[in-house]
């Protein structure tokens, strides 16, 4: 999923500082789970401004709220009566959410609330790595299942380079080499070989180097809702 | 193998004579009289002269640049290019460019990650990899192709290097394999990460005959002098990919300070000596940073002049 982590309070706070009427809109998907713009978030946030008002001497109404998903237009219209009452939206979804909830109330101001950084796991407790680049064009099948392009430092499609060591990429020692870990699951898959054909240069046109990107599926488009639909 | 550009150094290697090459750093300014400098220093003791691209990730003069210097001195330069800084289209046309100047050789890199160097803030291209780098080189020169299948009118001619380090991970025998994949691609030279550790070396020289690289690229074996044990210490522990044994910084922490730099010379040409005899080994690449003016001397120490004329 994606994963996004909490602005430093005081960028915040800098943002919304010359408001009065607050509504934090946090996300039921991606950001809950990584615990950066749920239902838990959006209530320290809304305290923490709550308590910076106070301090201030401001006059102050700061609302939270979460919905289902902000890169839906149809929660986002859930939010209509909250956004019209604010003076000011802070988005804690990720940058999709921030975007799409700009787009629906385009005559309100909306600020980010967190960093958007990348789609990967919950390795551990509070670890998140990224573990895909979105490039558009799925290289696993070739390479044991572990992707080049977002887990080596150089995207590099013929890897490992001459910096790889110990199983570390030559950027931090806290950094597995991606290329090692492929090889490790390719010599268990006794694919080795493989590695004595150079891979040609990749396509990037799928990737954002291309331009923004949209995707239209005909079929879906052509198909009945399945269910949970408003317009019946 | 017979030579298939107008390259020297490929001549010389093809007529079975060890090649010699080395390098220049240039400076992080506009100073184009130091590399003239550095060329100077060099140039009768070796064959061709390889040229840094933004090494280390810090911004310098640029390699096609200090090429085209090098190569109005009458000295034979070898591009070195990195995929990190530039799209296959810069790269393409820096190669058309730096054929059009009669440059014949290249080194294709993917280049150290940026945060190493002076601007870790940047943003790294990596469009194409070293293998895909030498991919192009050879579609252009073999085919007269761009990567775009455009015909060009004139080829570029360039003989075609690459760089493997023996001593990177996993371990030797994918390294081998990767020497492999490289001259798959098209490599034809292959200059060495800056070797040490001699008996992996030679394992990885192993592997390379049994399989047969050897009679398809001229390995040349990579030679870095010490100039002090700090020096030493710093390459043992914060290069990445660097394998400096022990025994080695022991015998320089055995002389004293002023003397070790002499020693260092000394380790340097024993080294060339024994990697001499080592099966598949067609050349050196001697790259003494910031030490250009002891070039002459290593050469001289490993037999290795007067250098051959074709």
């Amino acid at each position: 999923m994606i994963k996004a982590t909490p602005k430093p309070l005081e960028e915040i706070i800098n943002y919304v500082k010359d408001f009065n009427k607050i509504l934090v809109a946090g996300c039921d998907g991606c950001v809950t789970v990584c615990e950066a713009g749920g239902m838990k978030e959006a209530k320290v946030l809304g305290s923490a401004l709550r308590l910076y008002y106070t301090q201030a001497g401001k006059d102050h109404e700061v609302v939270e709220t979460t919905i289902t998903r902000q890169c839906d237009k149809e929660y986002l219209a859930e939010l209509k009566d909250m956004v019209e009452n604010a003076d000011a939206v802070i988005s804690i979804a990720c940058g999709c959410g921030i975007q799409y909830l700009t787009e629906m109330y385009n005559d309100k101001i909306v600020f980010p609330g967190v960093d958007t950084h990348f789609m990967g796991i919950n390795a551990d407790r509070g670890i998140f790595e990224e573990r895909c680049a979105g490039c558009g064009q799925c290289v696993l099948a070739s390479t044991g299942g572990i992707c080049p392009i977002a887990r080596c430092s150089k995207r590099m499609l013929n890897g490992p380079c001459g910096g790889s060591e110990a199983g570390k990429c030559e950027i931090s020692k806290d950094t597995p080499c991606g290329w090692h870990l492929i090889y490790e699951r390719l010599e268990k898959l006794g694919q080795v070989d493989s590695f004595t054909k150079p891979v040609d240069p990749k396509n990037w046109r799928t990737s954002r180097d291309g331009g923004p990107r949209v995707i239209i599926r005909e079929d879906l488009r052509k198909a009945e809702p399945q269910h949970g639909s408003a317009h019946s | 193998m017979e030579p298939r550009t107008p390259s020297k150094l490929e001549k010389i290697m093809a007529a079975g004579h060890l090649g010699v090459t080395s390098e220049v750093g240039p400076p992080r300014g506009a100073d184009g009289a130091e590399i003239e400098h550095k060329g100077h220093l060099i140039k009768d003791y070796v064959d061709a002269v390889n040229v840094t691209d933004n090494q280390t990730s810090v911004v310098r003069l640029c390699s096609l640049a200090s090429c085209i210097r090098l190569k109005q001195m009458g000295i034979e330069p070898v591009l070195q290019m990195t995929t990190r800084d530039r799209n296959r289209i810069a790269m393409q046309s820096d190669i058309l460019g730096a054929a059009s100047f009669g440059i014949h050789n290249m080194l294709c890199l993917t280049g150290d990650h940026q945060t190493f160097g002076d601007h870790p803030m940047s943003a790294n291209v990596f469009d194409l990899d070293s293998v895909q780098l030498i991919q192009t080189v050879k579609l252009m020169r073999d085919e007269g192709k761009l990567l775009s299948g455009f015909e060009m009118k004139v080829r570029p001619q360039i003989f075609i290097g690459a760089a493997e380090n023996p001593f990177a991970g996993p371990n030797v025998e994918l390294r081998a394999l990767r020497l492999g994949k490289k001259i798959a691609a098209g490599a034809e030279f292959i200059q060495t990460q800056c070797i040490y550790n001699i008996p992996k070396f030679k394992e990885w020289m192993k592997i390379a005959v049994d399989k047969g690289y050897t009679d398809k690229a001229y390995i040349m074996a990579g030679i870095t002098p010490f100039k002090s044990l700090g020096m030493a210490r710093y390459m043992k522990t914060k290069v990445p990919g660097m394998d400096v044994p022990d025994n080695l910084i022991d015998r320089l922490k055995g002389v004293p300070k002023e003397k070790q730099a002499e020693e260092g010379i000394k380790m340097a040409i024993e080294m060339i000596q024994e990697l001499k005899e080592v099966p598949g080994v067609r050349g050196f690449h001697i790259m003494a940073i910031e030490w250009e003016e002891k070039v002459p001397e290593l050469v001289k120490g490993g037999g290795l002049y007067p250098r051959p004329q074709v």
